[in-house]
């Protein structure tokens, strides 16, 4: 089955086919598997070596001059390295761009540091006016992936290497089981494995691929129709990186949230598999339904 | 006469004199009002009428700060009016210390922080020749300290490498740059491959034959010099 990654190749060639006014740019990222496209459409796929101010900088440059830029390469160097060009070249000048990063917060564990990126969705959501996908499923990433190139909106697209067994293709949070003790919210590739911790419990398991905008209506319709204002966020990114906005959608009602990510306050300087990543920041399976168990039954 | 309507370059100290709330950026205005008189009133094809025109010149004024001879000269070309230069800078008024392109007609990009003009310049030399436009100028103003910034030397080395032959960067040189650029600032373009020329940035005469002498296949600097700055910071 093909990656996300392959499915952002294989969508984008289909984009460019189809679409003149669309060209990606690359800082060598990638550029290897685009290589064909590149060669039908000189000028559209333009790779500007590893230089990743100048990503950002020359997709705000296309933008400008009516051209739809898809910007890719992995999550720390597009988000991190270049995030004045994000806030000013496409925010400030008010111009759209699609932002589509590879790697996640550690999907390349033995990679070290250098090479994650859990803070890439809290940054973007400093900035007003950005719709941040988190795809879970290849098929996912390919929907939201052709669903953000008309217009002129600026879109992050967060692809990974952590996936689940099936695409949801719905919009807005999806409820995939309805329980009565509390609302257990699944941020992509966070489904599975949330499904296998709340086995057997009598929860409401909510999922979505778009966290920005927050579907606050949807959580809020579901926290009454579970009848329990104890709502648990999974992310695959910083932990809590969505409380506030649970927060602000039951403003109204007192509530408890627990919020489940990548760990805040520690830098895991480990090396290895992602399971090993997983178990340290307690986002596999059973650390999850720990964790669950715990805050609902306090 | 239509000369009657629009004030001409002998209006520009007057006009930047309008806009007294920013002493301190007074050096950095003066230093660049030739150079945009140039540009604006020979050199671009670019007017309040054909302003949104897909294929029209672009100048993308990098250095944003002392921006007051950039309003003085798009009052004189008519994307301003003179009424509003006293007020600049109050909340009550769409021009700021460094200009708002989605408030100040006129204005291309919105700068102030240091380093962004010259590569969003590429990017749109890069979507112009794909949207079929290959004849339409860009022209980034940057500072000499300017270049410090190393986002600018990303983008002066893709430009070479492309030959973007319709991208100009101009960079008026008013020594600022604290480290300088021993060996000249054309140095660092010219070796990544593009035509440099180096002018006084107080000669109408040569500024306008720098930028309008043909340079084929290869993007253009000119490297302007004018005083050497004086007051502290900022530096452009």
């Amino acid at each position: 089955m093909p990656t996300m990654r392959d499915t952002f190749v294989s969508t984008t060639e289909d984009i460019l086919d189809t679409d003149p006014d669309v060209a990606v740019v690359l800082a060598d990222i990638t550029a290897a598997q685009l290589g064909s496209a590149a060669l039908r459409h000189p000028g559209r796929v333009l790779n500007v070596g590893i230089r990743e101010q100048l990503l950002v900088s020359a997709g705000a440059g296309l933008a400008l001059a009516g051209i739809r830029p898809i910007v890719h390469t992995f999550s720390p160097f597009l988000v991190e390295r270049a995030f004045e060009q994000i806030k000013l070249d496409l925010g400030h000048q008010d111009v759209g761009a699609v932002l589509v990063s590879y790697g996640g917060s550690y999907d390349m564990p033995a990679e070290g540091r250098t090479h994650q990126s859990p803070g890439d969705v809290a940054l973007i959501d400093s900035l007003p006016g950005w719709a941040v996908h988190v795809p879970g499923h290849p098929e996912e990433a390919r929907r939201l992936l052709l669903e953000a190139v008309p217009g002129d909106c600026r879109v992050y697209v967060r692809l990974s290497a952590q996936e689940n067994a099936e695409p949801h293709l719905g919009a807005g949070l999806q409820t995939l089981r309805l329980g009565t003790r509390g609302v257990v919210l699944a941020v992509g590739p966070m489904l599975d494995r949330v499904l296998a911790a709340t086995e057997g419990l009598d929860v409401t398991v909510l999922y979505t691929a778009t966290v920005r905008p927050f579907d606050a209506d949807g959580l809020r319709t579901a926290v009454t129709a579970t009848g329990s204002t104890d709502v648990v966020l999974v992310e695959p990114y910083l932990a809590g990186t969505s409380t506030a906005r649970v927060a602000d959608a039951l403003s109204a009602t007192p509530h408890r949230i627990l919020a489940l990510g990548v760990l805040r306050d520690t830098e895991v300087r480990i090396y290895g598999e992602v399971g090993d990543h997983d178990l340290v920041h307690g986002l596999d399976a059973d650390s999850i339904a720990l964790s669950v168990k715990e805050f609902l039954d306090h | 006469m239509t000369t009657a309507t629009l004030p001409g370059r002998a209006d520009l100290p007057r006009l930047i004199a309008l806009m007294t709330g920013d002493d301190k950026h007074q050096a950095a205005a003066e230093s660049t009002v030739d150079v945009l008189w140039v540009l604006y009133d020979r050199v671009l094809d670019i007017t309040p009428e054909t302003f949104r025109e897909p294929g029209r010149d672009r100048f993308l004024l990098s250095k944003g700060h002392g921006p007051m001879a950039y309003y003085a000269v798009l009052t004189a070309k008519g994307f301003l009016d003179e009424s509003e230069l006293a007020d600049w800078s109050s909340a009550r008024s769409r021009l700021g210390h460094h200009p708002d392109r989605r408030r100040a007609p006129g204005v291309e990009i919105s700068s102030g922080s240091l380093g962004h003009g010259l590569p969003i310049a590429v990017g749109t030399v890069l979507g112009l020749r794909i949207r079929g436009f290959g004849d339409a100028k860009v022209v980034t103003l940057v500072g000499d300290a300017e270049l410090d910034e190393g986002s600018n030397h990303e983008a002066i080395a893709l430009a070479g490498r492309l030959g973007l032959e319709q991208l100009t960067t101009v960079v008026v040189d008013n020594s600022s740059a604290t480290h300088g650029w021993p060996g000249g600032i054309a140095r660092r373009f010219a070796v990544e491959g593009w035509e440099t020329r180096t002018v006084s940035g107080r000669d109408h005469e040569a500024l306008y034959e720098a930028f309008t002498a043909p340079h084929p296949d290869r993007p253009l600097a000119v490297v302007a010099t004018v005083e050497q700055k004086t007051t502290g910071e900022p530096k452009g």
